[in-house]
């Protein structure tokens, strides 16, 4: 396989393409809106439009999974790096590169993307060019972000994403989508504000006004003063946070989440929240390292991160509306992560790294699966439901299997991410680790007490008696997802041998420059609890 | 080539663009009274007048290219001059498009209209040019009375009428300001000229003169009424509203972008040495515009004072680059202010079409569902509303325009560091008004008794289609216009002396 991608030249050009890919999407579906309006046809019939979607996610999908193939393990570096200059008066050029992280989060993207088109294929009848074409250009910045190595490209893609996002919950989505669809934008776009203002001052300083690449501004950014960094490492935690979204900066993530449709909802969870935890690893960690391990900064960043855990958990618990459940169930996984990437060993940043990968898979899979009832029933509260394994046999084997996995049983993927974040941060703060690990039995808690009164309760509404079982579609894309979900949990070596340098990479960077800023601080040692190895 | 200013066919060489506009207004007024009104004369007359306009985009582009330089005296002949002129041209030509379709739905035959706006611009082209505060007194006025009565030109409009009374009456006003000012400058200082008076003011202890300070203020008050700076703002959102819509984009663009000319030219070439002085005031004003404008433009029902409170704000951006006081700041004015005209007078454009005979509709409430009768329509409008809101990409130029002048404020001599958050923080708050309009449009249902938006004449068609797109292929690859901001700063002209900042060192200064 890999020689076969080499005498295609395939690390030279995929990059590119794979931002390109889904724009040309975009202009076939207006092009076929144009010559249908031409011929007349009906209107109301944009069926043609998720074809096309479809068949440029399965495409997008292709062309990425050679990634998998291409990539070299052992190597840290940046890998199928495309370089081109973009704007030469300031020095911004388009670089595109993957390393371990943002290979997987790549892939993430493209595996998602056309379930969330099946996901959506009947449940969206309104305007479908519009909401494809949207969908195609999320994914473009999606993509963009994870690959971009150039500050000012990073940051453009990091804004586009929010207009298609803020139109697809703004007008497919449910009762108070407008006031969910704001919120979400305004939340989103005050702490990328922020992060521009550093964006500015890193291109000023570490860049002196001439270059926005990201080693340059790496290698530059030791000369910080403290003060500085602390600042400069609150704008982009401002933009990340929200984004994670880490409690208390998690208000919009229920009502978007919500409000979304089927397939919005799965984006938002699966790949957007990685976006949060992505920048902590990709820039806001490795930058300002002395500010990021300040004890109190550090301390702070942990108990939020397990405060999130915790009290994601304990919302999700008490929640009547099945997806507000699962929302909230993210706030809390993705509490793991920040504390695996914030604990800083090796293997709770690859566990981090793993749930990063497992919740968009499980929860993008729970998503969808609410999507599919709530199709059926036109109702999200768990009440409503009461004993449909009886006539939904086959829903209910895999809303058990996908939950199970989301609680983290040891067979499926949940159970390796979460058990590796543990692992490695009980090393440097047992007691911070020791209630996180309640999170876990929480999890088990809410999810496992839906289910049973989503399931298995007693039949006891009329209008749950002849739902119908899942189709041959939906079968198909749940099965897609179980297989990922086993295959994780019983061989997740691939990944985490592909994971690992860039990984050891990343824990290295940090922990050095967060001694050198010690050296240079007269404060005293960074870790204070506990942080050296 | 090199033009010597004292002699008076070098000087009238020296205004070549300008003279061309000027005389060929006048022609197109003797051929406007030949004919009697009517839709069709009018028509005539405006693309005689684009016509005309194109030609002087020639002159102007030749000029350019030749490098022409000149000795001292009262006219500027450098690049930043051809760059503002090229930038008034294309909002002319703009304004003329759309003043044609406009005047035709209104039934408004009067052709002298076009005229008027050459005349204009040719005000405008005079401020940009002039080195001489007597020349910017004759390019303001030509300016004004021309823009008076296109406010009023609507005859059987009441509110057109009150827009021009209250623009006639506040703006004489205002030019008394800039007169007296003129008139304190000239007795302390005895001199007009703009490098005259700089080189009096380098002599120790005189940029503190009382008398030049009084000077100075009046002329900040004059112009900050001609820009509409907060608290010089008040007749904007009336005049903006009441005027025929094309005007208001003409307005909105191309006489506050003279106005602004002169006012950057005034500031970095007599006062620079004063700076300690005006710095504080320019610098409140600045900031003052910019919360003012975004605050009050969140409670806008109407989409023509939404957008007239909205060119308020962006007044204020523009004197963030001013009160940066540098090359760079005079560079990234040239590239926001192309930025900024495409977007309103492309949101100006778009009101026309969807507004209708008499001027109704225009409330933002109006637009509810736009997106499912005119999808086209309403993505250029999403496009002009997020240029204006300074997104990347989406709304093309306008997050690079945003970014130009932040880099200049933070690259400044003085960094101005605190305006800069100022910038950033207005602009998320006006992320609400902007992306109001964006969920009218995109997200609220058409109610089912609302009429169909009528069909978009082809002239008002292509203005939108055109600005929307620059601002696109801009927003991807901004280089073209970086460069043309940058040559508009580069040749001759003390503001290219100016010093641009190094860039930072030390983050906590």
């Amino acid at each position: 396989m890999r020689d076969f991608l080499a005498s295609i030249g395939y690390s030279g050009w995929v990059l590119p393409v794979l931002l390109v890919l889904p724009l040309l999407g975009v202009v076939a579906i207006q092009a076929e809106g144009a010559v249908s309006r031409r011929s007349g046809s009906d209107i109301a019939a944009q069926g043609a439009a998720r074809w096309i979607a479809l068949l440029a996610f399965l495409a997008e999908f292709v062309v990425s999974a050679g990634l998998w193939w291409s990539f070299e393990p052992a190597s840290a570096g940046w890998q199928a790096r495309v370089d081109i200059p973009w704007i030469p008066e300031w020095g911004a050029r388009f670089t595109l590169g993957v390393d371990g992280i943002s290979l997987f989060m790549v892939l993430l993207t493209t595996f998602i993307m056309p379930l969330a088109v099946l996901g959506s294929w009947t449940s969206v009848r309104d305007k479908l060019r519009g909401y494809y074409s949207l969908m195609l250009v999320l994914t473009t910045g999606m993509i963009g972000v994870f690959l971009s190595l150039d500050l000012l490209l990073f940051y453009v893609m990091w804004e586009i994403m929010l207009v298609p996002m803020y139109f697809i919950i703004g007008i497919w989505g449910g009762e108070r989508r407008i006031y969910a669809s704001l919120k979400f934008f305004l939340f989103t776009f005050v702490g990328s504000l922020l992060m521009l203002v550093a964006v500015i001052y890193l291109w000023l300083s570490a860049g002196r006004g001439e270059t926005f690449a990201y080693e340059v501004i790496l290698g530059n950014s030791g000369q910080f003063s403290h003060h500085a960094a602390l600042l400069l490492f609150g704008a982009f935690f401002a933009a990340f946070a929200v984004k994670v979204p880490m409690f208390p900066f998690h208000t919009w993530l229920p009502d978007a989440h919500v409000e979304a449709p089927t397939a919005g909802s799965v984006v938002l969870a699966s790949i957007m929240l990685k976006m949060g935890t992505y920048g902590f690893l990709r820039f806001a960690m490795p930058f300002f390292p002395s500010a990021a391990m300040y004890p109190w900064v550090r301390a702070t960043i942990l108990s939020l991160a397990v405060i999130s855990i915790v009290y994601g958990a304990l919302v999700a618990m008490v929640q009547p509306d099945f997806k507000k459940l699962v929302a909230y169930s993210s706030v809390s996984h993705l509490g793991f992560v920040m504390l695996g990437i914030f604990a800083l060993t090796l293997q709770s940043v690859q566990g981090a790294l793993m749930v990063m990968i497992n919740h968009g898979i499980s929860t993008g899979a729970l998503f969808l699966l609410v999507g599919m009832i709530y199709e059926r029933r036109h109702s999200r509260l768990i009440d409503a439901y009461g004993g449909i394994a009886r006539v939904m046999p086959m829903f209910a084997a895999i809303l058990t299997l996908v939950s199970l996995s989301s609680i983290g049983l040891p067979g499926t993927n949940g159970f390796v991410g979460e058990f590796l974040v543990l692992l490695g941060s009980f090393r440097v703060h047992p007691y911070l680790t020791l209630v996180a690990t309640t999170g876990v039995i929480f999890a088990a808690a809410y999810l496992l007490w839906a289910i049973q009164r989503i399931l298995f309760n007693r039949l006891d509404k009329p209008e749950n008696e002849h739902l119908p079982d899942l189709n041959g579609r939906e079968v198909g894309m749940m099965a897609v997802l179980a297989l990922a979900i086993l295959w994780i949990g019983v061989f997740p070596a691939p990944i985490l041998r592909r994971m690992e340098s860039s990984a050891a990479a990343f824990v290295q960077t940090v922990e050095s420059g967060a001694r050198r800023g010690a050296l240079a601080e007269p404060v005293g040692p960074i870790a204070v609890n506990g942080g050296g190895r | 080539m090199r033009f010597d200013l004292t002699v008076p066919w070098q000087l009238s060489a020296a205004l070549g663009p300008d003279l061309l506009l000027a005389g060929g207004a006048m022609l197109l007024l003797l051929w406007c009274v030949w004919r009697p009104e009517s839709a069709g004369h009018q028509r005539s007359v405006g693309a005689w007048s684009i016509a005309l306009c194109v030609l002087t985009i020639a002159a102007v582009f030749w000029y350019g290219h030749q490098q022409v330089t000149s000795g001292p005296g009262i006219i500027a002949v450098d690049s930043f001059r051809w760059a503002a002129d090229l930038i008034f041209l294309g909002a002319t030509i703009i304004a003329l498009m759309l003043a044609m379709d406009y005047n035709e739905r209104e039934r408004i035959t009067v052709a002298e209209s076009h005229v008027l706006v050459l005349l204009a611009t040719s005000g405008a082209m005079l401020l940009a040019a002039s080195r001489d505060l007597m020349m910017i007194f004759l390019g303001v006025e030509l300016m004004s009375i021309s823009v008076y009565v296109l406010a009023g030109l609507n005859r059987r409009s009441a509110v057109a009428a009150e827009a021009a009374l209250k623009y006639f009456l506040l703006g004489a006003f205002s030019t008394g300001f800039l007169l007296y000012g003129i008139a304190l400058l000239y007795g302390v200082t005895g001199t007009t000229n703009l490098a005259a008076i700089g080189q009096w003011a380098s002599v120790a202890g005189r940029a503190s003169s009382p008398m030049l300070l009084v000077g100075i203020a009046l002329l900040l008050v004059g112009f900050a009424f001609k820009v509409a700076a907060v608290p010089f703002h008040m007749w904007t959102p009336d005049v903006y509203d009441g005027a025929p819509t094309p005007y208001s984009a003409y307005m909105a663009a191309a006489v506050k972008a003279g106005a602004f000319a002169a006012f950057f030219r005034v500031w970095l070439e007599a006062f620079p040495l004063a700076a300690p002085s005006w710095h504080g005031a320019l610098w409140w004003i600045a900031a003052i515009t910019m919360v003012v404008g975004n605050l009050v433009a969140l409670a806008q029902s109407s989409i023509k004072r939404l957008l007239a409170y909205s060119s308020i704000a962006h007044a204020g951006y523009i004197l963030v680059a001013l009160v940066s006081g540098t090359a760079l700041g005079a560079a990234s004015f040239l590239f926001y202010l192309t930025a900024y005209t495409l977007a309103t007078m492309g949101a100006f454009a778009v009101v026309i079409a969807l507004g209708q005979a008499g001027e109704i509709r225009l409330a933002v409430t109006d637009y509810s569902g736009l997106w499912r009768v005119r999808p086209w329509l309403a993505l250029a409008m999403a496009v002009f509303m997020l240029a204006l809101l300074g997104f990347p990409l989406a709304g093309g130029m306008g997050f690079f325009a945003k970014w130009y002048v932040l880099q200049a404020a933070l690259r400044a001599p003085q960094p101005q560091t605190r305006l800069a958050v100022v910038l950033v923080l207005t602009s998320f708050v006006s992320a609400g008004y902007y992306l109001r309009v964006l969920k009218v449009m995109f997200m609220n249902p058409r109610a089912a008794d609302m009429p169909d938006p009528m069909r978009v004449p082809a002239l008002t068609q292509i203005v939108i289609g055109f600005a929307a797109g620059l601002l696109l292929v801009f927003g991807i690859l901004p280089s073209p216009a970086l460069e043309f901001s940058r040559w508009g700063v580069s040749v001759s002209g003390p503001m290219a002396e100016t010093p641009i900042g190094p860039p930072l060192t030390r983050l906590d200064r």
